[in-house]
């Protein structure tokens, strides 16, 4: 039998909770014997090549790139999971959920004392900024939620251990944490 | 005082007149979440989460005294999912960053968001518009964090009895201010004694901030209401 495939993808993340997940330490020999990984910052596979059992997002929705991808990810994933504060209610880039988007653009390219260029950048090639930063399961379905910045190593390899072998999940207190 | 008999769950229990069902509750080594309530200060019963059920009628147990007889449900399915409900709701009406937040691993309601295992709110965030007022000389007044529990209003007063901090609008408009001037001469022991009241990250002393290290933290290794269960 082939073994689950597993996607992961960073939208408006920082990569913490990808550091979270190779914090399992030596327990990803064994993570590399029960999966396969697919499309993943991990192994630098850019596009799906077959549909996925499990779906890891990190991150929010900040722009159309990150929307495209996360519904990418909701249509060749089975399971998908939001992984951290970010995927779950936008965190720290949902900061700016208050400020209007033109304010925003303004502050970090004209009024910046650092910036010379005066000018914010429009190129077709760059992805829209969105008007707020949308947490994933405003975007599409998501399944599963694993709260924490980062969410704790053993909160990750507990949850995907649970899911994989379909076994009850049984968290200690410590490894539920919102920060 | 007179000792009055009641149940808690099935479980006998005993207090004294004039307790309220909370106060009654923890001396049976019994915890009824709460949140807007303080030891010392006249109960608010504002927030609702220590909402238990008495002769089919739910009642807020930080306000509501005990009495002979009493049968009361605690830790049934059906209040425990209301009190986790009011934990998300009062999440997602508020921007409640916990990673940049001063008072996380201290918070009450981070706290209670944990021991009801809140991994996501079932609401959707409406992430409000709120002022933050770091204009004053000892505290800075975050009102994305407030959870309208009225401890600061109730407690923090000047000398000769005059409120500092007080409620502004109504409804879903309803935030906490301050009287400037006399915020302006609060010492350090009152601020210490706002933000430690505060039971979110809504007042903070200034020039401080994670002085505790994580792992050491007030809720990071035993949940909220734990000292109570086990004495």
């Amino acid at each position: 039998m082939s073994k689950p495939v597993v996607a992961t993808a960073s939208l408006a993340g920082c990569f913490g909770c990808h550091m979270s997940l190779l914090d399992i330490d030596e327990r990803i020999l064994k993570l590399i014997e029960l999966v396969e990984f697919n499309k993943s910052p991990i192994d630098d596979i850019k596009t799906f090549t077959k549909q996925c059992d499990i779906g890891l997002i990190e991150g929010g929705c900040c722009n159309s790139e990150n929307v495209e991808n996360l519904r990418l990810f909701r249509k060749h994933c089975k399971v998908l999971i939001a992984v951290g504060e970010c995927a779950i209610m936008g965190g720290l880039p949902a900061m700016r959920n208050g400020i209007p988007v033109k304010e925003c653009l303004e502050e970090a390219y004209l009024n910046c004392p650092t910036v010379d260029d005066n000018i914010i950048p429009n190129d077709d090639e760059l992805p829209m900024i969105l008007d707020r930063v949308y947490p994933c399961h405003e975007i599409v379905k998501i399944d599963y939620f694993l709260p924490g910045c980062p969410p704790r190593a053993d909160l990750i390899w507990e949850a995907l251990v649970a899911l994989l072998t379909g076994k009850e999940l049984n968290l200690p207190y410590e490894v539920v944490k919102f920060d | 005082m007179s000792t009055i008999q009641f149940t808690i769950d099935g479980k006998p229990c005993t207090g004294k007149s004039g307790q309220t069902i909370v106060e009654a509750a923890k001396d049976n080594g019994i915890y009824i979440p709460t949140l807007c309530h303080f030891e010392g200060l006249k109960p608010a019963g504002s927030c609702r989460i220590c909402t238990v059920k008495v002769g089919g009628r739910f009642m807020a147990a930080c306000t509501t005294p005990v009495t002979e007889g009493m049968v009361i449900e605690n830790k049934t399915s059906e209040l425990e999912d209301y009190r986790k409900a009011i934990i998300e709701m009062l999440f997602v009406e508020g921007n409640h960053m916990c990673p940049t937040c001063e008072k996380s691993g201290n918070c009450e309601l981070q706290a209670l968001g944990y021991r009801y295992m809140m991994f996501v709110p079932r609401f959707p965030y409406l992430f409000p518009k709120r002022e933050l007022d770091a204009s004053l000389p000892k505290i800075i007044i975050e009102r994305n964090r407030c959870v309208q529990c009225l401890r600061c209003v109730r407690s923090m007063t000047t000398s000769d009895g005059k409120k500092i901090f007080g409620m502004v609008n109504r409804g879903g408009h309803i935030h906490i201010n301050v009287d400037r001037e006399l915020a302006k001469n609060m010492s350090d022991e009152q601020a210490q004694k706002a933000m430690d009241l505060c039971p979110v990250g809504s007042i903070l002393k200034k020039e401080v901030g994670f002085v505790v290290p994580i792992g050491k933290r007030k809720y990071d290794a035993m949940p909220i209401g734990s000292e109570i269960e086990k004495a």
